[in-house]
């Protein structure tokens, strides 16, 4: 249960030495027991003090690392339960599920199609970062052969499917060097599952579909018996459920503190589900509202690409907008004698303007500013995008040896600016575009 | 330690709309927040409009003129496909071509538009302007007086022409939308400049301004959480209003539910990809407090009623 300050306070060193960047003890005990550090700031507090500090001190939702080397996937560690509160911090990692009892062939094929999932999305790298190896031949021997062959495909984290101990032993022998995620302990398996997490260092789920009761039970037998990285399962297929059970998984979790509860979540939106916009729309629900680690039946870029953006925009800090680069974009392939338009480095408005550029085809040069992630209002009333920052930029993007032309297309909103950047600017002429960004295309046309 | 189904303990309701004459639709009413019918009475019924325009839009994507090409600038008929084989619970007419820059029909055009529409359907409509806020306040004087007494939903109220709005949906009972900048408080006020000037508070319905994955979707989300966390838990009558999602508009302009294969390889068959596009925006607004959304595309529609059936 979470401490007060007050009470943390009894177990630190009370030297207030400030070591920790805090004036005194008791100043870091309350920025601990509103989880804004970590204890470990703080170099000089004993042994017991950590345990019982460290205890207190840890995230409601436990981190858990699944995969080695670069493809670690980190899940869990999240504080909040909405996300105006504070970041969330670790985005789902997205499973394509693979049956052993494919052919070769087909498993090739699909660990290819994981392997090429990258995409990229305002800077960002979005993939599809573990393959779950599900046991469906029954037959331990031709799980841990796919296994091994998987894992030498690909680099993604791996999920290992099967209830049978022996069989996850197996397939473990293969792959324990990538820190698999076992899946998964049940009522019936749980001590051999939780001895084999405990032999291989892995994480480990646990499922239950009787309730989150037994599925709390189940967590604590299996803390007993000292496996800690665990995932959860309570079984949920449908979108109901899903939400439902994620949802009090989480706050049980946040707001109750409940330990046995504490940690990440599994779903898998395309069990018995034959057609692929369910699975997506069902991800889609996992995205929004707590699922940690979301197998996917089926990965087609059609699906792909809006579930990477929507999870990209829920998963960004609600404090800091996110941004592009500072750049002389090419819209189409422009020439020396294409308009030139300016806009702000915040990525919704570089999207939109984008957007409407590519809808008036006509090729253009789009300069974008650094304003810090702001909107061109918000910049420009915070004095991030004002004439001499766009005359330096110009000048710093070599334009004038790229362009012909002199003009320069500024927001309609900052139509103010237009004197100040001439003058910056010898020999250039600011014009002044529309409003709205959906007036762009009439405007770039009217001008060709 | 046992455990104990975590249950909010909320303050207020979201108000309950009725509209519609010969089919009437209900929506909102939730006690608790999105789907979670664990902790108490949750939303049930997500009325689903697919949008129709008064003239032929000219620009939307193959894979929904494809659908609706032949119907496309006769509304009447549109409304009325959309209505009896899609299976829409509501026909959402905007009225793009009163805009100034594209046709600037008369408000006695648009009347005729809305006359038509009315008169092919029997779920109810939900009727909007060109996004001009001086030319909505013109048009919908009088398109609102043709819909008299039909239990539509007019829109949209913005801060510049909400008297209007107000005046005209008191007068021939119609339900208001009220659109506001993407910022809870902006939201509110316009709900209190409504009330202030007499409208009835439980006519109103929120949009927060929607937007789409990729082009602002966590700013909308966020608002309309924090819109439904104030409803209940702060028990707040001036957000308690049901909220519209207007979706089809800002997703299908966008290059990626737009862009073929050909054209941008790598992103998948262009169809599907813009189906999903809306279809996750409609949920993720759901899931934010949404209780109404307006679509594009049928499959759209009907990938959320199956899954708003699961809830
Ligand atoms: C969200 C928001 C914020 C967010 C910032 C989010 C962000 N990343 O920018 C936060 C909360 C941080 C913020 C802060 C502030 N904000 Co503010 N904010 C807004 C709000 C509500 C929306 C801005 C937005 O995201 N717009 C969407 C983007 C896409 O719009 P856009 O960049 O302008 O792009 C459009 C057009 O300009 C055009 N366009 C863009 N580029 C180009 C290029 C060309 C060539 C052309 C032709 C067109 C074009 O196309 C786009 C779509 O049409 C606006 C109100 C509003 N409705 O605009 C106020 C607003 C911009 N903020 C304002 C102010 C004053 C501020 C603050 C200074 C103080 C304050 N009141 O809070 C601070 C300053 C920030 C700082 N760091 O110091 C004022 C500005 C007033 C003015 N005219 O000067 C506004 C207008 C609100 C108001 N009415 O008071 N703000
Ligand atoms: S570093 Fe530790 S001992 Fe020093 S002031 Fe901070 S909390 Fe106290």
């Amino acid at each position: 249960m979470g401490l007060t300050g007050i009470q943390i306070f009894k177990y630190l060193p009370k030297t207030n030495c400030g070591d920790c960047k805090f004036p005194t003890c008791l100043a870091f005990a309350m920025r601990l027991a509103a989880a804004q550090v970590r204890l470990d700031a703080c170099p000089h507090v004993s042994e017991e003090g950590k345990k019982i500090l460290n205890e207190v001190s840890a995230p409601p939702v436990r981190l858990v690392k699944i995969g080695a080397g670069d493809r670690v996937i980190e899940t869990g560690d999240e504080t909040v339960l909405f996300r105006h509160e504070k970041k969330f911090n670790h985005p789902p990692g997205l499973a394509l599920a693979i049956a052993d009892n494919l052919s070769d062939q087909e498993i090739e094929q699909k660990v290819q199609e994981v392997n090429n999932s990258t995409m990229e999305r305002v800077g960002q790298q979005l993939r599809v970062d573990l393959i779950s190896l599900q046991d469906k031949s029954g037959d331990a021997a031709r799980f841990s052969q796919v296994a091994k062959k998987v894992a030498g495909l690909s680099s993604a984290a791996l999920i290992l499917q099967s209830l049978k101990p022996e069989t996850m032993k197996a397939a473990l022998i293969e792959t324990a060097a990538r820190k698999p995620l076992i899946y998964a302990a049940t009522q019936d398996n749980y001590s051999q599952m939780a001895a084999l997490a405990k032999e291989y260092q892995t994480p480990l789920t646990v499922y239950s579909d009787q309730g989150l009761e037994a599925l709390s039970d189940l967590v604590d037998k299996v803390t007993a018996a000292g496996v800690e990285d665990l995932v959860l399962d309570s079984g949920a297929r449908s979108s109901g459920k899903m939400l439902s059970d994620l949802t009090q998984i989480r706050r049980a979790a946040i707001k109750k503190k409940f330990k046995s509860l504490g940690y990440p979540a599994i779903v898998f939106p395309g069990e018995g589900e034959s057609d692929p916009l369910m699975e997506a729309v069902r991800a889609g629900i996992g995205i929004a509202k707590y699922a940690s680690l979301i197998v996917l039946n089926s990965i087609r870029k059609e699906a792909l690409l809006p579930l990477y953006t929507l999870r990209q925009n829920i998963y960004t800090d609600p404090q800091q907008p996110m941004q592009v680069a500072e750049n002389l974009y090419k819209v189409g392939e422009p020439a020396a004698d294409s308009p030139l338009l300016i806009t702000t480095n915040f990525s919704l408005t570089y999207f939109i303007v984008l957007g409407e550029v590519e809808n008036s085809k006509v090729p253009s040069w789009l300069l974008v500013a650094d304003s810090e992630g702001l909107s061109v209002l918000t910049a420009w009333a915070a004095d991030k995008f004002n004439a001499p920052k766009i005359a330096k930029l110009v000048k710093k993007q070599n334009i004038e040896e790229k362009i012909k032309h002199r003009n320069l297309i500024i927001p309609g909103y900052v139509s103010v600016l237009s004197g100040e950047i001439e003058e910056e600017l010898p020999g250039w002429k600011v014009l002044v575009g529309p409003r709205e960004a959906a007036n762009l295309p009439k405007y770039l046309r009217d001008m060709a | 330690m046992a455990f104990t189904v975590p249950k909010e303990v909320y303050n207020g309701k979201i108000n309950q709309v009725e509209v519609g004459k010969d089919q009437q639709v209900i929506f909102g009413g939730e006690e608790v927040l999105p789907f979670l019918s664990f902790e108490g009475k949750a939303v049930s019924n997500v009325p689903l409009a697919l949008e129709i325009q008064d003239i032929d839009p000219g620009d939307w994507a193959p894979s929904l003129t494809d659908i609706y090409g032949p119907v496309m600038g006769n509304p009447a008929e549109w409304a009325k496909l959309c209505q009896d084989e899609f299976k829409a619970d509501m026909i959402c007419l905007r009225l793009t071509g009163t805009h100034p820059d594209n046709g600037d029909k008369s408000p006695e055009e648009a009347g005729k538009v809305v006359e038509a529409v009315l008169s092919a359907i029997k779920v109810p409509l939900i009727i909007f302007g060109s996004n001009h806020t001086e030319k909505d306040a013109a048009v919908i004087k009088h398109v609102a007086e043709v819909a008299a007494n039909t239990g539509s939903i007019i829109g949209k109220a913005q801060e510049k022409n909400y008297k209007t709005f107000a005046a005209v949906a008191t007068a021939y009972n119609h339900k208001l939308v009220a659109l506001s900048d993407l910022d809870i408080n902006l939201s509110k006020q316009l709900n209190i400049l409504l009330t202030q000037s007499g409208f009835d508070g439980k006519n109103i319905i929120i949009d927060a301004m929607s937007s789409t994955l990729g082009y602002g979707l966590e700013y909308t989300y966020s608002v309309m959480e924090r819109i439904r966390l104030s409803a209940l838990q702060q028990n707040d009558a001036m957000m308690q209003m049901p909220m519209i999602s207007d979706v089809g508009e800002v997703t299908w302009k966008i290059k990626e539910a737009k862009a073929t294969e050909e054209e941008q390889p790598g992103w998948g068959a262009v169809e599907p990809r813009g189906i999903l596009w809306e279809s996750l925006a409609a949920l993720s607004f759901l899931m934010a407090g949404g209780n109404l959304v307006v679509l594009r595309h049928p499959k759209a529609l009907a990938t959320i009623r199956k899954t708003v059936a699961e809830f």
